[in-house]
């Protein structure tokens, strides 16, 4: 580790942490229906839409009508996406002339886009036309986003409410989302990304001559508009199978911290959004601060593991100051890897820099643990902030009784309902990730697209469904996942991960809105300090720790050992 | 009961006795299936049995561990049903001395034509009227509706003294089980047989009746949905322990789940609510379901009767404030004199006041003649030596000195309107037509009743004072006592709408009452203590009752409500902290075998794989028994603010549960190695 390697982190941090409260007040606003800046340009375009698809922007919905519209339109996305990339061939702009995407890849795509985890069985460059990447993929980049984020608001609005049924409108939230947050800064970025030199063309390829004399085909396309929403709205997919390593998609150490800085600034000035809306903005801080703790911790740890490098090649004369550089760009270098490796973890991000695969044991640990923990760090846009919530939600449950009064949290009361929707949700992470792990793991056929063998192997399959369930989207490497078994139950895991969790933790919020809101006392459990802040990086370790912690133990944990031991499989 | 019940000790072989031999009588799974943790132990630790009655068979060496393993799932389960047969042995032990009074009784019931028959009181219905006589024991609760009786009723209360019960008024409920003790009293029985006080009490105590609380509910989904994580885990480590080359035995993997379960909490969970209820007996009071108790911690407001709680009831004489030209010692003794034969507790403050903080002497001179206080004098006095003493209200003793109330002294006249605006009761001293000055009459504010006060503001609860006074002397007396707020001239329907809309803004409001017309309020609170010196009414309205009558026990229920609340979160963070320890003793040791390296995660430096499971296993089963005492004492609880009661407990019941179990696994590896038990 060196000090410049730590500035650097810090310094995109700091960055950070100055965008939150402008950008977290910004989104309250939008979200509120007040004015803002952008009303002049986006208002009409607003209205217009809801005077086209014939919405009522003032009649609210309760949670169930708006869960299920949610559920509508995401289906309605993943059928038209499927029917993108079948048809691909009869459609225009696909100057390759790429053939129809296979079904269960097709699957397994739309599905993956749809969910906003992005999980990509297919090298972008080789499989997807022009217009499957722009109007199936970078749509779907703007509208799982902007789904996720109507959520989170709508969950948001249960602790601003007192005896109300209803939690908002999803058609004008995710409208709101799109409009005045993803699009404008996505347009800005985009510029930026293009100015760094980003290809936005819709020619296919450019010959060029090698060193060597020889021609080689460099394949372009719309690179710079997808990244920016790539990042932007946590999605992760890459317009090239090599994702943010490839030099098209993130050319220099600016626009990979331009790349690290967009992914998380958005979800989270969520969080900041969050405290504003129910109007404790203290509130926002505290998570925010243990969102930090155990982000920068999983950072540490990633850099100091790639830092200190493989003990068995210092053993065989490999200088241990150059640490662990397989699977790295150089041009980034381990600090900027392992940054990007836990905050794309942190986060569902799910976009790479390095191959997460080729990390040391505890390197490769941390983005797989990360993504255990819940995705809540800060995780996706939207989804991150309601699974943090019901992480506070459990932490004041378990906790809350010791200061003698009956659980509350921002002056709902948790009771038997909300909890049974709470371990509901809670359960579908380990379900599917340990599952479909120890299935596989004993399923010839899935233990067949392993890359390498020994735990490491183990950790493939593991990496593959924590990332899927976790709807991140990161690939681990070396796991062959366009296989009919991959396809399938990898795009099962996504659908568990994202609906069969957010439907009881919209049930929570419908629960929630409909109660009394208690006035805060001194005897109330105070969620805004210190003290709350510690119990829930606890209760989030604590509880991610006993779920995946035998799993882990036999990939990267024994990894880890064996690499100190000198052993190799 | 008596009033000064001790709890039985923790280690009473009368009540650990009775309660090993229910806790086995519990092991009846279709019992358990209200405890989803227990009830999962209970079919792990048969699966576990079954196995080593195979290994026995084909595999003996095996089956030392396996039947070791087996024997402490089975103490697990069994600690936990003992945990809650305690629990109740205490309940029952309370109960036990109640179902005393509840013998057969003979009643004796009217019918048509004013003559009695003998029924057993069993056969008592509603409505039918019976007649007690001197002796007789009371067969069933009712309301007297004709004559008067003093009645024992320390069956029930505890309190050996005899009250009155009458026709009529507040004071007409009787309780079946008590006796008559004067006179001859008519019956109308309210209640049916079985479902009298006595019984719903009994039941209660006995933990027969006992329902699960919301946020015991609420708990027990939380713990479920734990081990149903924890089963899937469990399941997931089969499959990868196969892709690893690990062949799991199902003990292990059983030992596994079992330790990782939250067994602790979901052993002691029903014991701490049957607890809770105990603790309430022990302070005289009786709630009629646990759900009460609950919402007592919650309480955010104390609606409070001014008379009797706040202060003593009586007005008392508090200051002298003596007319120009006569000294306050001169006053003092003229009131003294004035007041030797007003036998009212003011009359007697005053002596008191007199006597006390002024020094005047008990005079022993003879009178010439005694005035005694009546209701339509309302003054008192003597005559001696020429003098003509008299001491009463205002305008009574301005007329005896033959003033008009503008003739009066101009000082004397500000000297009772400073008294009457600070909130008290002016009265008036006179020597024949001089007036000498006035006594300042009080209502006194107990002692300490303020710091109490402050300690309920610490703990985020609000005091609200309710008085029939007038705003000005409710505003001086809510100062002196330092409730939050008040409500003056309060009416049995102000109370009512006052709860209901703090209720409407989310706040649980606990309030005690005794009469009749309380009954309204008492039900809408969310915590309402009836006296039991009150009404059969508000009884029924209320959901806890006080045996002892005294109205600031409200403070006590809350803290005990808030004691529960804190014992069943400081248990459950302890048992989950707890699993960590668990892990670092059971994966390396399920692994080891496959992957040399994991031993790096045995940090204990347990002795094998055997007895790193086998110690995880035993220490699971005996924390519970550890832990008794704790649940059925309630953790410790000082009233203080929110912030820093979480603080301590999550050192010591978060940070405790992490740690302890490392040690206490350490420990016992060594013992079982030592032993060489595997």
């Amino acid at each position: 580790m060196t000090i410049i390697g730590w500035l650097q982190i810090s310094l995109l941090f700091a960055a950070v942490a100055l965008v939150i409260k402008p950008l977290g007040l910004f989104m309250a606003r939008v979200f509120e229906g007040e004015r803002t800046f952008l009303s002049p340009v986006m208002g009409p375009l607003e209205r217009g839409i809801y005077r086209l698809s014939g919405i009522d922007p003032r009649k609210e919905q309760g949670w169930l009508a708006y869960t299920l519209s949610m559920l509508a339109f995401s289906l309605i996305g993943f059928v038209s996406l499927y029917a993108i990339l079948r048809l691909q061939a009869y459609l225009p702009l696909n100057p390759q002339g790429f053939a129809a995407v296979p079904a269960d890849l097709a699957f397994n795509t739309a599905v993956s886009f749809v969910t906003n985890t992005n999980w990509q069985n297919y090298a972008g460059e080789a499989t997807m036309s022009h217009f499957s990447q722009m109007a199936g993929l970078t749509v779907h980049n703007f509208l799982s986003a902007a789904t996720g984020m109507a959520l989170a608001i709508a969950f948001t609005r249960a602790f601003t409410r007192s005896r109300i049924a209803t939690l908002g409108n999803f058609w004008v939230d995710m409208t709101r989302a799109t409009l005045f947050v993803l699009l404008p800064l996505s347009i800005v970025t985009a510029i930026v990304f293009v100015a760094m030199g980003l290809p936005q063309t819709l020619q296919a390829s450019i010959s060029a001559t090698t060193l060597e004399g020889a021609n080689q085909i460099i394949s372009l396309g719309p690179v710079a508009s997808q990244e920016a929403i790539k990042q932007l709205g946590t999605n992760g997919g890459g317009f090239f199978n090599a994702n943010a390593a490839h030099p098209f998609e993130n050319p220099t150490a600016f626009s990979n911290y331009l790349n690290i800085f967009a992914m998380l600034s958005i979800s989270a000035a969520l969080v900041y959004t969050f405290g504003q809306m129910v109007g404790n903005r203290r509130q926002g801080w505290a998570l925010i601060s243990a969102i930090a703790v155990l982000l920068i911790a999983g950072v540490a740890v990633t850099y100091w593991a790639e830092a200190q490098g493989n003990t068995i090649l210092t053993a065989l004369g490999v200088d241990p100051a150059l640490g662990n550089m397989e699977g790295k760009e150089v041009r980034f270098g381990q600090a900027m890897t392992a940054l990007y490796a836990a905050v794309t973890t942190g986060l569902s991000d799910g976009g790479v820099n390095g191959m997460h695969g080729s990390f040391t044991g505890l390197g490769g640990l941390i983005p797989m643990f990360l993504i255990q923990l819940g995705e809540v760090l800060p995780g996706g846009v939207g989804s991150g902030l309601y699974g943090l919530i019901v992480f506070a939600l459990l932490s004041v449950f378990v906790a809350g009784l010791m200061v003698g009064r009956t659980p509350e949290f921002l002056g709902k009361k948790i009771e038997g309902r909300e909890m049974k929707f709470a371990m509901l949700a809670i359960l579908i992470l380990p379900l599917a990730i340990l599952g479909f792990t120890a299935i596989s793991a004993m399923l010839p056929i899935a233990v067949a697209s392993i890359g390498t063998a020994g735990p490491h192997g183990l950790s493939e399959i593991l990496y593959a469904y924590t990332s899927a369930a976790g709807n991140n989207g990161s690939a681990f490497g070396g796991l062959s996942g366009n296989t009919l078994w991959y396809n399938t139950t990898l795009g099962i895991a996504m659908l568990l991960g994202r609906f069969a969790y957010v439907v009881p933790v919209m049930a929570i919020a419908g629960s929630l809105a409909a109660k009394v809101k208690v006035p805060a006392s001194s005897g109330t459990f105070p969620t805004d300090g210190p003290l709350f802040v510690g119990l829930l990086i606890g209760i989030i370790l604590i509880l991610g720790g006993l779920q995946f912690f035998p799993a882990l133990a036999l990939g990267p944990i024994v990894e880890h050992f064996a690499m100190l031991a000198g052993q190799t499989f | 009961m008596s009033k000064d019940h001790k709890a039985p000790g923790l280690l009473d072989p009368a009540i650990l006795m009775p309660a090993m031999r229910d806790a086995v009588k519990k092991l009846n799974p279709r019992q358990l299936l209200r405890n989803p943790v227990i009830f999962v132990t209970e079919v792990v630790a048969g699966v576990v049995t079954l196995l080593f009655l195979r290994d026995l068979v084909s595999n003996p060496a095996e089956a030392g561990f396996s039947g070791q393993i087996a024997a402490w799932l089975w103490f697990t389960v069994l600690f936990a049903t003992f945990a809650e047969a305690v629990a109740e042995g205490r309940g029952r032990a309370q109960a036990d001395s109640l179902k005393r009074t509840k013998s057969e009784l003979v009643a004796r019931r009217l019918i048509a034509g004013g003559k009695t028959e003998s029924v057993p009181s069993t056969s008592l219905k509603i409505g039918d009227i019976v007649i007690v006589k001197v002796g007789e024991l009371i067969p069933g609760d009712g309301e007297v509706i004709e004559g008067v009786a003093s009645v024992n009723e320390s069956a029930i209360t505890g309190e050996s003294a005899p009250v009155i019960r009458e026709s009529g008024g507040d004071r007409s409920a009787v309780t079946g089980g008590t006796q008559v003790l004067s006179d001859e009293i008519k019956v109308k029985i309210t209640v049916a047989p079985g479902s009298s006080f006595v019984d719903r009490m009994i039941a209660l105590i006995e933990g027969a009746k006992r329902q699960k609380t919301p946020n015991e509910i609420a708990l027990s989904i939380l713990l479920s949905g734990l081990t149903l994580i924890f089963l899937f885990v469990c399941v997931a480590i089969w499959g990868l322990a196969g892709y690893s080359g690990t062949v799991l035995s199902v003990t292990v993997l059983a030992a596994l789940l079992v330790t990782l379960i939250p067994t602790t909490i979901g052993g002691l969970l029903s014991s701490i609510g049957i607890a809770g209820m105990d603790r309430l007996v022990r302070f005289n009071v009786i709630a009629t379901s646990g759900r009460a108790v609950e919402a007592a911690g919650d309480v955010d407001t104390l609606l409070l009767d001014k008379t009797g709680t706040i202060t003593f009831g009586n007005r008392m004489a508090s200051d002298f404030v003596a007319a120009p030209g006569v000294t306050q010692v001169e006053l003092a003794e003229a009131a003294l004199l004035a007041s030797l034969s007003d036998e009212t507790p003011e009359g007697r403050s005053v002596v008191a006041l007199a006597t006390g903080e002024f020094g005047v002497a008990m005079p022993q001179a003879k009178f010439d003649a005694v005035i005694g206080f009546t209701a339509e004098t309302r003054l008192s006095g003597v005559d001696l030596a020429g003098r003509r003493l008299r001491k009463g209200a205002v305008d009574a003793v301005l007329k005896f000195a033959g003033l008009t109330e503008d003739d009066a002294p101009a000082d004397f006249r500000r000297a009772v309107d400073t008294i009457a605006r600070s909130g008290g009761t002016p009265l008036a001293v006179a020597d024949g037509t001089r007036l000498l000055g006035a006594i300042h009459l009080k209502d006194v504010v107990k002692p300490g009743i303020k710091e109490r006060f402050a300690a309920l503001r610490a703990m985020g609860i609000r005091t609200v004072m309710v008085t029939g006074d007038n705003p000005v002397t409710a505003a001086a007396i809510a100062s002196e006592a330092g409730v939050d707020d008040y409500l003056a001239q309060a009416t049995p329907e102000d109370k009512l709408a006052f709860i209901r809309r703090e209720q409407q803004g989310g706040r649980l409001i606990a309030m005690c009452g005794d009469g009749t017309n309380d009954a309204p309020a008492l039900a809408q609170a969310d915590v309402g203590v009836a006296m039991q010196t009150g009404t059969q009414a508000a009884r029924e309205a209320a959901n806890m009752v006080d045996l002892d009558s005294s109205p600031t026990k409200l403070i006590e229920i809350v803290e005990i409500g808030k004691q529960l609340l804190m014992t069943r979160g400081s248990l459950t963070t302890f048992s989950i902290a707890n699993d960590v320890a668990k892990y670092f003793a059971i994966i390396p040791a399920m692994f080891v075998a496959t992957y040399p390296a994991l031993d790096a995660l045995n940090v204990m430096g347990l002795a094998s794989p055997q007895s790193a499971i086998l110690s995880a296993v035993i220490f699971n089963a005996l924390i519970i028994v550890a832990l008794i005492p704790l649940a059925l004492r309630g953790v410790s609880y000082r009233p203080s603010g929110a912030a820093s009661l979480l603080r301590r407990n999550l050192l010591v019941y978060g940070l405790g549960g992490l740690l302890l179990p490392f040690a206490g696994i350490k420990i016992i590896d060594l013992a079982i190695t030592a032993l060489h038990l595997v």
